[in-house]
């Protein structure tokens, strides 16, 4: 890498009142045509660029953008990141990201400020502690770390829980995944981004597609407000506007796009070390680095591409937040916002050849992206590449919901989608 | 958050319905002898349509009968609301 970041960087910079750092990626005008074109400039986008580059040597690639890179639901998500899903299907996929985690800020000569604090879910019913035990002996069956816990070791783990027995939904026990964890969403991207231009990738800011040009089966090259671009494939990593290119392309996804809201708090000193999340009651709260608390609500119903959403689903978030966590109860909130989700009907996620070839879709992570990012990118240049699915992700093809075969996550994952 | 004016009760509050999903999607005549592709097709491909759409809302909170909308998806617009089995308006 060109600029190598390090201790010495920072110093040889410091003497230059760090006015002569070099950007971290360029901005070039999009070339006539390239190997392959990945449509979406967030965390699974550039992921995906960065590892095509990287591990299969395709080199002239281009990322198309119509936003800002990260702008859109890499930069609007909560970071939690864990792997402790229940089906063999899901643990392999979301195990193969987090290990990819774990040496990421190396690998991308870039802090993505991963901390490995712990995530811990809530059981706040009969039904809960027996699913949870159930998917905790699941996880270690597929080598993934997962200890359930009493409620006595909720509180030692997370003291400020609320733990009393007399509260509308009191906590009956939890599981903890220790190598779970938050890392920095921005960084995320420009640490993909910056890597995958220094291997020659073109990362093309404020280019919408408009249209995917095709001969029959086979496409030729899409079309954006940059102009037209051949290319023999095309990635699509669009998250909440999937629906709208697969239009273009002719193709139906089963998908639907809904308002997702998240929310931070004033920053205050820490208070909790770890991520919580409670399924039963939809609340789920870390604390990010600045001292904000990260609080991720629910979706709401109704198909909108507005992000924005419904107020009394926020309300019905803090409502839990504040049963569960009475210390927070006169902290006020800082910022609210929503992102465009892409829920599947079996909420997992489709990285899929389709019915036409060179076109690749890789979409539907609805509420859970984040954590998979580095996998994703990785699973999704392989399929690119080889024109074949990797074994981790041969179950999330689009085929599946017309086999049958589903991975149903719903309601089987630590939180509800 | 909007408004929804329910063909039975008047404008009350989004709060007090539930979406339904997207409208006039007909149940095939002929289920046996659908293919696995149409049954697909049927139960799981949606239009997810950013801009104006056609969708089924329930006053669930209220008369709890069923109507249609044409709401804009891209700015949550509602531009009309009409009763089960009418004819949806022509756009």
């Amino acid at each position: 890498m060109k600029n190598k970041y390090s201790v010495f960087s920072l110093i040889k910079n410091a003497f230059s009142y760090h006015e002569n750092w070099q950007r971290a990626w360029k901005d070039p005008a999009p070339k006539k045509e390239y190997d392959a074109v990945i449509v979406g400039g967030g965390g699974h986008g550039l992921a995906t660029a960065y590892y095509l580059a990287k591990k299969h040597n395709m080199n002239n690639i281009a990322v198309v953008e119509k936003g800002w890179i990260g702008g859109g639901n890499t930069g609007r998500n909560t970071t939690i990141i864990r792997s402790n899903y229940l089906w063999d299907a899901s643990a392999g996929l979301y195990d193969h990201a987090l290990k990819i985690w774990e040496g990421l800020s190396q690998e991308l000569n870039y802090n993505v400020m991963f901390s490995q604090r712990g995530v811990m879910n809530l059981a706040h019913n009969l039904q809960d502690v027996r699913d949870l035990k159930r998917r905790t002996h699941a996880n270690r069956l597929n080598g993934i770390d997962a200890v359930y816990l009493s409620t006595e070791e909720v509180k030692k783990f997370c003291p400020i829980i609320n733990t009393s027995p007399d509260i509308r939904y009191p906590v009956l026990g939890g599981t903890l995944q220790r190598r779970a964890g938050t890392a920095r969403h921005d960084a995320v991207a420009w640490g993909y981004a910056r890597g995958a231009d220094a291997m020659g990738v073109d990362i093309i800011q404020n280019c919408e597609v408009k249209g995917i040009k095709r001969n029959g089966d086979i496409v030729e090259g899409i079309e954006t407000t940059k102009g037209f671009i051949k290319t023999k494939k095309i990635g699509v990593v669009a998250a909440g506007h999937s629906s709208v290119i697969a239009n273009m392309a002719g193709l139906r996804l089963p998908l639907e796009s809904k308002p997702l809201q998240a929310l931070v708090s004033e920053p205050v000193k820490p208070i909790i070390d770890t991520v919580v999340m409670s399924n039963a009651v939809h609340a789920y709260v870390s604390q990010s680095d600045k001292g904000e608390l990260v609080i991720g609500a629910g979706t709401d119903d109704y198909v909108s591409y507005t992000q924005k959403g419904s107020h009394q689903i926020v309300e019905g978030t803090l409502n839990a937040i504040l049963e569960l966590y009475p210390i927070f109860s006169r902290m006020r909130m800082l910022r609210q916002w929503g992102g465009i989700v892409d829920i599947c009907p079996d909420a997992s996620p489709i990285l899929s050849k389709t019915s036409i070839k060179g076109l690749y879709f890789n979409c539907g992570w609805g509420t859970g992206g984040f954590k998979a990012t580095p996998g994703s990118g990785d699973l999704f240049a392989h399929t690119i590449a080889n024109d074949e699915p990797h074994k981790l992700n041969a179950a999330f093809n689009l085929n599946r919901f017309v086999s049958g075969d589903l991975v149903d996550e719903h309601g089987a994952a630590a939180v509800a989608h | 958050m909007f408004l929804i004016n329910c063909p039975y009760c008047g404008e009350r509050d989004q709060q007090e319905f539930k979406a339904g999903g997207e409208a006039h999607i007909e149940r095939p005549k002929q289920p046996t002898e659908l293919s696995d592709d149409e049954w697909a097709e049927y139960l799981f491909m949606r239009k997810n349509i950013k801009g104006v759409q056609f969708e089924r809302w329930n006053h669930a909170h209220g008369c709890r009968k069923w109507f249609n909308m044409v709401r804009d998806t891209s700015n949550d617009e509602i531009k009309a609301i009409y009763k089960m089995g009418e004819k949806p308006p022509s756009q």
